[in-house]
């Protein structure tokens, strides 16, 4: 049975059109629709109830070692209150999931990963626990609200002081407070986001999700904040072209064919030695601007001139901000470089695009 | 949700107007259109296509998903209305203007229902009449 988040209740009063996801009750959008909330992302800000996300403790003096082995990214040069974009990886070499690592202290960390994921991701890390650590599967103690877009900061501000305000884009502050009337909110708030704009992630104790939600929404109003669903969600982090896991990353795919960060020297991980010894990654992820007329689509098969099938796309639609149809897609690294011609399979027409390069759209954060 | 009275409508969600005894009009209704979200796209049959009763004659794209719209008669397909190919957007806000292909020499149609019986209908697929 699908879960409903701490905010189910405002979701349904806003109009909200629930679907399921990720083993939960969540908006696709409201009555403003996927392409307004999408554009207001864009020019002004949006509010999305992202609550779905599983978190996980880390704690203790094998916290660091534990996360270094998981992992593929390097923590040891991160600093208390810094965000790390990484992966695990299985033993094929291949993704078990992407996340976020957040360090609170040299011995204390939090990796935020995708809902869909939740359950495999505890399994597969609880399998591979060792030493002396303290690890706890937080997420249901926290709600999670992302606020983003342009006029994210202008609003944050207005309810929030400058010292709980995270300076530098993949940093958090862990005890933040915003003003609700005459009390104040925690909640930690992190210069992150998942839509290729300025903006914020606050996470917060379940009972406080609702009135923080409606603390943001109402001090938002005047520069234009709308909530916005999972549908915006998605064509925000398709234009911005952030990968999305069963899409652009699988069991199978590895981060380097991906084109995802992922050093191979310097410290041991699980799956880095398959990595290695794929060799040269075979495929390699690009854009696709659709120049025919139609949308792209994932699995869509991706041709060449001469009509031979040599790729296939992992996300499309059509990009609100941008105009256009686009779409992330995996081609054979080699021959097919920006600027190539290729024609995608649509549901039996052929469809032409380019090879463009990532991003589509990349704005300051 | 808008359902005008001089239109006839199919269990799948479109309208006809009869324009004399053997041509019509076609296209989708408000529900169908609210149910598809912003719709960004349409691929639209050529005129001489023939049209199918109970077969898909063309599909929409919303953000997010294709849906087929079904002919509610077998025709042929006289005319497509082309300003829906650069402002398919029309399909959402007019619904009931928007139409999207004319068809001549019908010769047979779906079991259609008037204004009355499709708003039961609907309301029987958890639309709100």
């Amino acid at each position: 049975m699908d879960m409903k988040t701490p905010l189910f209740g405002e979701h349904e009063k806003l109009g909200g059109k629930i679907v399921p996801f990720g083993g939960y009750l969540l908006p696709v959008q409201y009555g403003t629709g996927v392409i307004t909330e999408h554009l207001a992302v864009r020019t002004h800000a949006g509010l999305f109830d992202v609550s779905h996300m599983g978190e996980l403790m880390f704690e203790g003096p094998d916290a660091v070692s534990n996360i270094q082995n998981l992992c593929t990214a390097d923590i040891s040069s991160m600093t208390d209150g810094q965000v790390r974009y990484a992966m695990m990886c299985n033993e094929k070499g291949g993704i078990v999931d992407d996340l976020v690592i957040c360090r609170m202290k040299a011995d204390q960390y939090m990796l935020v990963v995708n809902a869909g994921n939740h359950k495999k991701d505890a399994a597969w890390v609880e399998s591979h626990l060792f030493g002396n650590l303290k690890y706890k599967d937080i997420s249901e103690y926290l709600a999670q609200i992302a606020l983003q877009g342009p006029n994210s900061e202008v609003i944050l501000r207005k309810i929030c002081k400058e010292e709980y305000i995270p300076a530098k884009y993949y940093h958090f502050v862990e005890n933040g407070e915003i003003h609700a009337g005459s009390h104040k909110i925690s909640a930690m708030i992190s210069r992150t986001g998942y839509t290729g704009e300025r903006g914020f992630e606050f996470y917060c104790r379940p009972e406080d999700a609702v009135e923080l939600w409606n603390t943001l929404l109402e001090a938002g109003t005047e520069e234009g904040l709308i909530p916005c669903g999972l549908g915006a969600r998605d064509t925000l982090r398709l234009e911005a072209s952030m990968p999305l896991y069963g899409h652009e990353m699988t069991d199978d795919i590895s981060p380097v064919e991906a084109g995802l960060p992922c050093k191979l020297e310097g410290k041991e991980f699980i799956g880095r030695q398959a990595i290695i010894n794929r060799g040269k990654p075979a495929v390699r992820r690009v854009g696709l601007k659709i120049t025919g007329r139609g949308i792209a689509r994932e699995q869509c098969p991706v041709l060449d001139m001469a009509g031979n099938k040599i790729g296939w796309v992992s996300s499309g639609t059509f990009c609100p901000f941008l105009g256009y149809a686009a779409a992330m897609a995996y081609v054979p690294a080699a021959g097919f470089e920006t600027g190539t011609p290729v024609t995608v399979d649509v549901r039996g027409r052929m469809i032409e695009a380019d090879i463009v390069s990532l991003p589509f759209y990349n704005v300051n954060r | 949700m808008k359902i005008p009275e001089d239109l006839k409508y199919s269990k799948t969600h479109e309208w006809v107007k009869m324009l004399d005894a053997d041509s019509c009009l076609i296209g989708i209704t408000d529900f169908a259109q609210s149910e598809l979200g912003d719709i960004v796209f349409i691929n639209l049959p050529e005129p001489g296509d023939d049209a199918v009763k109970a077969e898909a004659f063309c599909d929409v794209e919303s953000v997010k998903a294709v849906s087929d719209v079904i002919s509610p008669v077998t025709g042929t397909i006289f005319e497509v209305n082309e300003t829906l190919v650069d402002a398919p957007q029309t399909l959402n806000e007019d619904p009931f203007e928007a139409w999207i292909v004319k068809v001549v020499k019908i010769t047979a149609t779906v079991d259609l229902m008037d204004a009355k019986a499709y708003a039961a209908f609907v309301e029987s697929e958890g639309g709100a009449v």
